[in-house]
């Protein structure tokens, strides 16, 4: 599929998220400032008409606060998210109901994202009656149109989530996110909670109905081998910052940042004869609270000099399409001028 | 890695007809159904399956860790003695000290309320002869050999205050304490990052080769077999329906599950393909097909199928399989090859 090079939907510009934590007793008394966990720290990035974007990175790397900063569900603190040239933060009335109808999320959890006391048509119908989709008289022309499009048996409508496996709850979810007729489709670890098999059957679905009527999809995920296979494009996260984003095979084929590479050799590969005794990344997350100073990877990274503890690196071109945030901007070129990965077998 | 080694003829634990019952609302269920395999010593044999598989179950009877009304059949040798039908009190010196295991999720297999070194001590109490300043520095260097730093510190911190990988971490600490010779790791690494899943994956093999010990990794994700395993066998509703070296039968599968299940892993190469996927849903234990219970999600399947239970057969050397049909699933080539 061409993926139009000048359509922007959605961009983020130096989009930034605090949650702040509740102030203690003896922190209030000292008058030290409030904590806060820096969820997202100044992300941009733009979103194509027709691409898929992939949003990797580890538990805590602020890719689901994304997610949910991009489809309005949380605010930003900082900075902006522009839905075709406006700031959604200013959207009012119509522009603003129009914009959460084009932009729909799917969410990771199929068991506590229905409401259980909710049949499948009248989940549907709330969906399709709230954003005045269809007149009353079609709506349930338009619910078996739907069920048959998510691959669902035509008597699922009058059951309850309950009643339905893992995937087809999944299956309802995007059914209902479809139901108002999105540009955007944002899915949060879509298929983290299936098994592989009927991980493939979602997969499979995504890429069809993607086809089928040119959404735009925002697909957040752990699985690197899940992202590389479904996305065009691929942003890598990392303590609530875009370290890497570029094409999908120019980012897999050559990583240009230490942590892409880390995290591309620890996923296990289905090779087994690709093996090797030495450990991808050393080290542990920071915590988002207290944030290094400088480069985010700083603590973990085999590379890290001087500058890296002091300047936080921004996101430079690379390639086509292709921005890391590294100081060290030949890595991942020519593999001789930089020292190999760790190998120490154990940390 | 990969070879077995020079003594493989003798296996360490042999497990045969190993059947799981539990008694539920809808009627006898059989969560593990005439499972047989063997250990070999220093191999790495990984079980795998999707959930409700019978995989984690099969690991628990092994350690005889079902309860009642759960109900544990057929016989598991260890070192000629069989598991099964050991009087608890034996069984007691030999779990926890020859046989160990890890559990998936750390935080609710550590005791939230005792101190992690205590923890590591409690195991070294009960089963090495170790005085109590014996057991501390024991303690601490089991600490330092599956690389918690700061090992002295942390002996006295509690559970929550070391993050996951670190837990689990721990946990394999609790476990190397006695000395194991087989180590049953239920998905140790399915709550972790990529990245720290990594490293708790190359602590284990290390610490295997270190210790000469024999590993069962179960497991739900094909790459983790591809990076960790020697063998592997491939379970579905209960039963083992493939076994073999986890080259060959990555290289040629001879289950049309276990294809099924490597072409539904995304792979390089075929970006923004349809994957191979399975189609339907994996049986209910309450309600598995008749004849074979992958029958009505094959597309190999024929009539026979329907009828007839296929025997876990030798297939060809070092491989069996469940299929009625492994010929032509082999013919089929591999999605992974």
């Amino acid at each position: 599929m061409m993926i139009p090079m000048n359509d922007t939907v959605i961009s983020a510009e130096e989009v930034s998220k605090q949650f702040t934590l509740p102030q203690t007793m003896s922190r209030r008394l000292r008058g030290a400032p409030q904590l806060a966990v820096n969820a997202l720290n100044g992300v941009n990035f733009t979103l194509k008409r027709g691409e898929t974007l992939g949003i990797v990175g580890e538990s805590g790397c602020g890719k689901s606060t994304l997610a949910r900063v991009l489809v309005g569900l949380l605010d930003c603190t900082e900075g902006k998210v522009m839905f075709e040239g406006n700031d959604i933060a200013y959207l009012r009335g119509n522009a603003r109901r129009s914009y959460n109808r084009r932009v729909q999320m799917i969410f990771q959890d199929p068991y506590s994202s229905l409401n259980p006391r909710m049949t499948v048509r009248q989940v549907l119908t709330e969906a399709l009656h709230v954003h005045r989709m269809r007149p009353r008289a079609e709506i349930p022309g338009r619910i078996a149109e739907l069920l048959d499009l998510v691959r669902l048996p035509d008597d699922a409508a009058d059951r309850y989530p309950h009643e339905f496996s893992g995937g087809q709850r999944q299956r309802i979810g995007i059914a209902r996110a479809l139901a108002v007729e999105p540009d955007v489709l944002v899915a949060d670890e879509l298929v983290s909670a299936l098994d592989v098999s009927v991980q493939a059957q979602v997969v499979n679905l995504l890429l069809q109905l993607q086809e089928k009527l040119h959404l735009t999809v925002v697909f957040v995920a752990h699985d690197l081998r899940l992202v590389r296979h479904i996305s065009h494009r691929v942003a890598v996260m990392y303590l609530g910052s875009i370290l890497e984003i570029g094409p999908t095979e120019a980012l897999f084929s050559t990583p240009r940042q230490p942590y892409t590479r880390a995290l591309l050799d620890a996923a296990p590969e289905l090779d087994p004869t690709h093996r090797t005794t030495s450990v991808a990344a050393r080290g542990e997350l920071p915590s988002p609270i207290n944030l290094p100073v400088g480069c985010p990877f700083n603590t973990r990274c085999p590379f890290a000099f001087d500058r890296c503890f002091v300047e936080r690196p921004l996101l430079t071109e690379r390639g086509p399409m292709h921005r890391a945030a590294c100081h060290l901007t030949d890595f991942g070129l020519a593999p001789a001028a930089v020292p190999p990965m760790q190998t120490e077998a154990v940390s | 890695m990969s070879a077995l080694p020079s003594q493989a003829l003798t296996p360490a634990l042999s497990v045969r007809d190993l059947t799981t019952t539990f008694v539920t609302s809808a009627g006898r269920v059989t969560a593990v159904d005439n499972v047989g395999f063997d250990v070999f010593p220093g191999e790495v044999l990984g079980l795998v399956g999707e959930s409700g598989s019978g995989k984690s179950v099969t690991l628990r009877s092994i350690m005889r860790l079902i309860h009642a009304p759960g109900v544990v059949g057929g016989s598991v040798l260890w070192q000629g003695r069989d598991l099964v039908t050991m009087p608890e009190r034996e069984l007691r010196r030999i779990r926890g000290a020859e046989i160990a295991m890890i559990f998936q999720e750390p935080m609710t297999a550590l005791n939230p309320v005792l101190p992690v070194g205590l923890q590591i001590e409690e195991n070294l109490k009960a089963h090495t002869p170790l005085d109590r300043a014996g057991r501390t520095k024991r303690a601490l260097e089991l600490m330092d050999l599956v690389g918690i730093p700061e090992a002295r510190r942390r002996l006295s911190d509690y559970p929550h205050q070391f993050s996951g990988g670190m837990r689990q971490r721990a946990m394999i600490a609790i476990s190397l304490a006695s000395n194991p010779k087989l180590l049953l790791a239920d998905e140790p690494t399915t709550a972790l990052d990529v990245t720290i899943q990594d490293q708790i994956l190359k602590l284990i093999l290390e610490l295997k080769r270190e210790l000469g010990m024999s590993v069962v990794f179960v497991t739900h994700d094909l790459g983790v077999v591809a990076a960790t395993c020697d063998r592997m066998a491939v379970m579905y509703a209960g039963r083992i329906v493939e076994t073999g070296e986890v080259a060959s039968v990555f290289a040629k599968p001879r289950h049309a599950y276990t294809r099924g299940l490597l072409g539904s892993v995304p792979r390089s190469g075929a970006e923004r393909t349809m994957l191979l996927s399975i189609d339907g849903t994996p049986p209910s234990l309450a309600a598995i097909p008749p004849g074979c219970p992958f029958n009505p999600r094959c597309s190999f399947a024929t009539e026979v199928c329907r009828t007839v239970v296929p025997p876990l057969d030798e297939v060809s050397p070092a491989r069996l399989a469940a299929c009625h049909h492994h010929d032509r699933v082999a013919a089929a080539g591999s999605p992974v090859a």
